[in-house]
């Protein structure tokens, strides 16, 4: 699944660590969810979308549905 | 930059090396004392025991760590590891016994599946790594 993790990562010029340790995950969860590598259960979708205080379908593409 | 360790790695690093300690006492003990004929009988049984409990232990370690480990991507690369881990062990183990069955392979001792399970552990790694870019916890 696709997401936008990378770029509002990159807009609060966060590194990976500083998301890693903000989601109290590892870095290399951030990095697989990121490349797509791995989709994040729905607890964690939902943490890393209230962390940048936005909705899950602004942070996650559903690519099955286009949306 | 090297990361912290987390504290379920710390845990899981103490069990493996407390386990390597006994394991290794009870190892030559049973061997020194079986092979030399100083014990027999139930005690020769309890020291051959012993030496396997540790190996078993190992199992216990792995299988605590999986409990423990709070990160879910973690949690994930290690289930897949011990997955190919015990596919390997289970498939050669499988093998190997027809072909001694028939008479085709030399015997092998069983606690070698256990060697080739932690073996496999490493394979787990490396097939994470190349797949998701991550070999597992720690």
């Amino acid at each position: 699944m696709k997401n936008r993790l990378k770029i509002l990562r990159a807009e609060r010029d966060w590194t990976q660590g500083d998301l890693a340790e903000a989601l109290e995950i590892s870095r290399q969860s951030v990095n697989a969810i990121e490349t797509g590598k791995y989709d994040p259960s729905l607890p964690l979708a939902f943490k890393i979308a209230d962390l940048f205080g936005m909705t899950i379908e602004q942070v996650f593409i559903n690519e099955e549905s286009g949306a | 930059m090297a990361e912290k360790m987390s504290p379920q790695i710390k845990r899981y690093l103490k069990r493996i090396a407390i386990l390597m300690v006994l394991y290794l006492i009870f190892l030559f003990s049973a061997d020194y004392l079986i092979d030399n004929e100083m014990v027999s009988g139930a005690p020769a049984y309890i020291l051959a025991l012993l030496a396997g409990l540790p190996v078993a232990g190992m199992f216990w370690a792995i299988g605590m760590l999986l409990i423990e480990e709070t990160d879910e991507f973690l949690r994930m690369l290690l289930v897949r590891q011990t997955l190919i881990a015990t596919g390997i062990a289970m498939a050669a183990a499988s093998i190997w016994g027809f072909l001694e069955n028939f008479g085709l392979a030399p015997h092998v001792d069983s606690y070698w599946w256990a060697i080739i399970w932690f073996g496999g552990l490493g394979v787990g790694a490396l097939v994470n790594k190349l797949t998701l870019g991550a070999a597992g916890p720690g």
